[in-house]
């Protein structure tokens, strides 16, 4: 799909990772325990109760606007957004209007054209977010609403962009780095459920932007933009006007439906929060000391792993991945360019084919793998085999057996070296196969390609394909007479 | 801490409880075993708080503000929750959702509003004293119309934790009592710093009322005294104010310009606050019950139109009007100025003088039904707001009768002086009872 000529800016709203909510006291680990236990008169917006703020919250917020290069407002404030809705306690959500925790600030991304490109930021708020609703019943029986407000009251930071992406892909790579960037500096836990909402605002050049709502994971805000664009550029290809709305974005069905009309759009009639003082806090700023971002990682991992670009990018581009390839090569420096050529290829690949946390690994067993494939003790074939049976194993039991153990069970060491056992199946291979053997005798290069791979299905991968290939080619030498 | 109860039973002639505790629990402390009586829109664990409003019936808060939490730790007993203009709207208890409260001095004339159900109380002797909350004048007015006296402390002196938001950045919770040495008594447990409002002070009250008002400066505002203040009610703080002038202060005549926007800034302030405050009445988790047949739109539709009264939607429509885009710049934006204005311009006098006096309200107590026109009803408490938009403690302290109703002489001062307006209402005090 071409995207030249399209206008991309996100909302991004992820969740703060603090202990308490911005405006109480309750915990916010609440996504393992049942509805309704995180609350308190606060958060459940009784008659009477008062917010207090959060500091470290403000402070999580800061750190951000300190690492995206925005500037701290002198004297912000909070304001009352008023609305409706059954998962709003207090018929209102505090947040920040139009004097927002901070202005401007960018971020680097890497453009399609290739090379680094800055994506300006307009603004970066502190909000609360609203408790969920959980809809159950069927048609038959009546629909109705259960409500949680655990959820109510946690911390939400908003990072609003300017309309500065040309494509669903360069998105993407914003909200990665925008999501590595939250990472590195502790204040956003990705893998929680839920943590992330992003709004995106898209227009074709000259036409009318639409906004799309609630998307609520990565890859279905690049899923989204993609369905838009194609849908936008479709009406313009008609002749007809691109209307602009409001959209939601159907997350299952991958496609994006028309929100409300105009005549109930909200006004939210938003004014200053009277139960909170306004914020000074531009002193804190030069008290923040930032962490390593995954910019000066990624240099870092090039200049002192010998990672090329693209695996140093990969593996600095999430903060656990980051540190396990680390922890992997702690203790053997030696397997730098394998382990990151395993993590960032092929365990990246495996965790998210089975949508694993790559915490579930233990950095010790992924560093034994490594050092038997480098030691040529087993086929990268196997290896593959030895980590996914790891991974399954962790999944189902949250335990696994060591590398070690695993290549025993399954027999899976390398035959090269049992020259006999490898003779014996090539001259079964050589048998089994004389159409093959006469076409490789008739100059045909296929026909050796087949005879390995029958010969890697009897190995069960065990061997070398380069081996094989000498041993039957010997085999198949012409004997001197 | 040992706990005992008290017998409370007293007649309640006057209808100014909504909630009576005939046998409440108290500990030991300063006010060890004294009923003490809440306004019903302070939060009492376990007792129904309903600030008067049907939308509220039944709810029983499961946590005390922290005035009540003060109290408890005191020793007082909780005698049980007044009657109020529904969530304290209105200024003269007629417009409670459940019945209205009348006057101990004649009932067929309204106690005052918003808290009439404390000062009755108090007024008959039900109660020494009483918890009421002003956020223009609710504690004044019905202090003023019953004849008792009643403070409205420096914004954010008090803290409001628990208190059911009509209008946040204007109210507080003030004491009201029979005299001032016992508004003094009960201002001294509920003030102080509570982490859980983060616009209350660290600024406690320890203070006894002193007499010796030598020296004093007294501001008279023009204004205090203009059209609109009944001439008799006039003459009657004339008098007062000649008392105090024997006591050694010097009335020195003064204006405040900024009055004339007062009224109008006051109430585009408190709707627009009362608007949002109001919204969470949805009958989802408390109080009337929302039909959960319905769609949820058309649920709270129905639950507010059947919970609150004709006022409160009234205030409910004028603040969500006045804080809609487009309108927000006209009404919001520019009472936010008018209230600077009036701000500056206390600021400006206290820096002359010491206290501003003047009446309380500009008539005596109304009859009941008297003020159906609401707009009339909005420009009896032209002379209590403006202490609200400023933040400054006032007291209405009882100076004489007209037509053998009681008149409140107002005293306000500068903010965190509530002990000096308490001096001068006591020294006050002191000669009347002389």
């Amino acid at each position: 799909m071409t995207e030249t000529g399209i206008i991309v800016g996100l909302e991004v709203h992820c969740q703060l990772d603090t202990k308490s909510k911005l405006f109480c006291g309750c915990s916010t680990d609440y996504r393992s325990d049942g509805p309704n236990t995180h609350v308190c008169p606060v958060c459940l917006g009784l008659p009477g109760s008062m917010p207090v703020l959060n500091k470290r919250a403000i402070e999580f917020a800061m750190r951000v606007a300190k690492a995206l290069n925005c500037t701290v407002i002198r004297e912000s404030e909070f304001s009352r957004k008023n609305y409706f809705y059954p998962d709003l306690d207090k018929a209102y959500q505090i947040t920040q209007y139009d004097k927002p925790l901070a202005e401007g600030g960018y971020i680097e991304i890497e453009s399609d054209e290739g090379g680094e490109k800055r994506v300006q930021l307009t603004r970066i708020h502190v909000e609360e977010d609203p408790g969920r609703l959980v809809h159950m019943g069927n048609p038959e029986r009546g629909k109705y609403s259960l409500v949680d407000y655990n959820r109510a009251g946690i911390p939400l930071i908003e990072i609003v962009s300017e309309p500065d992406m040309r494509s669903a892909k360069e998105a993407r790579k914003f909200l990665n780095k925008l999501r590595a960037t939250l990472e590195y500096l502790g204040v956003f836990d990705s893998e929680k459920e839920g943590s992330l909402r992003v709004d995106a605002n898209i227009s074709i050049v000259g036409s009318e932007r639409v906004e799309v709502k609630n998307i609520s994971s990565y890859k279905g805000v690049e899923k989204a933009l993609n369905f838009e664009v194609t849908r936008q550029k479709n009406l313009i290809r008609r002749g007809l006007k691109v209307e602009r709305e409001t959209r939601h974005f159907l997350e299952g069905r991958g496609i994006t439906q028309s929100a409300r009309s105009k005549e109930q759009e909200h006004d939210y009639r938003y004014f200053p929060e009277p139960d909170l003082r306004p914020l000074q806090v531009q002193s804190w700023v030069k008290d923040i000391v930032l962490p390593e971002l995954p910019d000066a990682r990624r240099e870092r991992f090039i200049a002192q792993y010998g990672c090329s670009l693209n695996h140093a990018r990969t593996l600095t581009g999430e903060l656990r991945l980051a540190n396990f390839f680390e922890r992997v090569v702690a203790p053997d420096t030696g397997l730098c360019s394998l382990a990151a050529t395993w993590i960032a290829d092929t365990l990246k690949g495996e965790l998210n084919y089975r949508d694993m946390s790559i915490d579930a690994l233990d950095p010790g067993s992924f560093t034994r793998l490594c050092q038997l494939v480098k030691s040529d003790t087993i086929t990268d074939k196997s290896a593959i085999e030895v980590l996914r049976v790891m991974l399954d194993e962790r999944r189902a039991a949250h335990t696994c057996e060591t590398p070690i153990e695993i290549v025993n069970r399954l027999n899976l060491k390398k035959t090269s070296g049992d020259a006999s056992a490898l003779t014996a199946i090539i001259r079964e291979v050589i048998a089994e196969n004389a159409k093959a053997v006469e076409d490789y005798r008739a100059g045909k290069n296929g026909a050796m390609n087949f005879l390995v791979g029958c010969a890697m299905k009897k190995t069960r991968g065990r061997s070398d394909p380069k081996d094989l290939n000498r041993e039957i080619a010997l085999a198949l030498k012409p004997v001197d007479v | 801490m040992a706990e005992h109860t008290i017998q409370f039973a007293p007649l309640d002639r006057c209808h100014a409880f909504l909630t009576l505790c005939k046998t409440p629990v108290h500990g030991d402390g300063v006010l060890a075993g004294i009923p003490v009586a809440v306004k019903d829109n302070i939060s009492t664990q376990g007792i129904e708080t309903t600030c008067a409003s049907k939308i509220l019936k039944g709810y029983v808060p499961p946590y005390d503000a922290h005035v009540v939490t003060l109290l408890k730790q005191a020793g007082a007993a909780i005698a049980g929750k007044t009657n109020m203009d529904e969530f304290g709207m209105g200024t003269t208890t007629e417009n409670s959702g459940f019945f209205p409260t009348t006057n101990p001095h004649d009932p067929t004339r309204v106690p005052g509003g918003s808290s009439g159900g404390s000062a009755a109380a108090v007024a008959a002797g039900m109660v020494p004293m009483a918890l009421g909350t002003d956020t223009g004048g609710s504690i004044r007015c019905p202090a003023a119309f019953c004849g008792c006296v009643g403070l409205k402390p420096t914004y954010g002196r008090v803290s409001r934790y628990g208190l059911i938001a009509y209008a946040n950045s204007l109210e507080q919770i003030g004491p009201l009592a029979g005299n001032v040495t016992d508004v003094s008594r009960l201002m001294q447990v509920i003030a102080g710093y509570d982490p859980r409002d983060t616009t209350s002070y660290d600024r406690p009250y320890a203070h006894m009322p002193e007499a010796d008002i030598a020296g004093l400066k007294m501001g008279i505002p023009e204004e205090y005294f203009g059209a609109g203040v009944d001439p008799a009610v006039a003459a009657s703080v004339h008098r007062a104010i000649d008392q105090l002038e024997a006591l050694g202060a010097t009335p020195v005549p003064c204006s405040i310009p900024s009055m004339a926007y007062a009224l109008a800034a006051y109430y585009v302030i408190c709707t627009s606050e009362a608007s949002s405050n109001l919204a969470r009445f949805d009958g989802v988790r408390y109080g009337l019950c929302a039909d959960t047949k319905k769609s949820w739109h058309d649920a709270y539709r129905e639950v507010r139109r059947a919970g609150f009264g004709t006022e409160v939607r009234r205030r409910i429509m004028l603040g969500t009007f006045a804080l809609s885009s487009g309108y927000y710049g006209k009404y919001y934006a520019k009472a936010q100025v008018a209230r600077e204005n009036v701000k500056k311009d206390f600021t400006r006098i206290l820096s002359d003088v010491d206290v501003i006096v003047g009446p309380t309200m500009p008539t005596i107590a109304f009859k009941l039904g008297e003020k159906a026109d609401p707009l009339s009803m909005y420009l009896s408490d032209i002379l209590t707001v403006p202490a609200n938009l400023a933040g400054i403690p006032a007291i209405s302290v009882p100076c004489g009768k007209v037509q053998g109703m009681p008149v409140g002489l107002q005293v306000m001062g500068r903010p965190f002086e509530d002990e000096r307006v308490i001096d001068v209402a006591f020294s006050y005090e002191q000669v009347v009872r002389s």
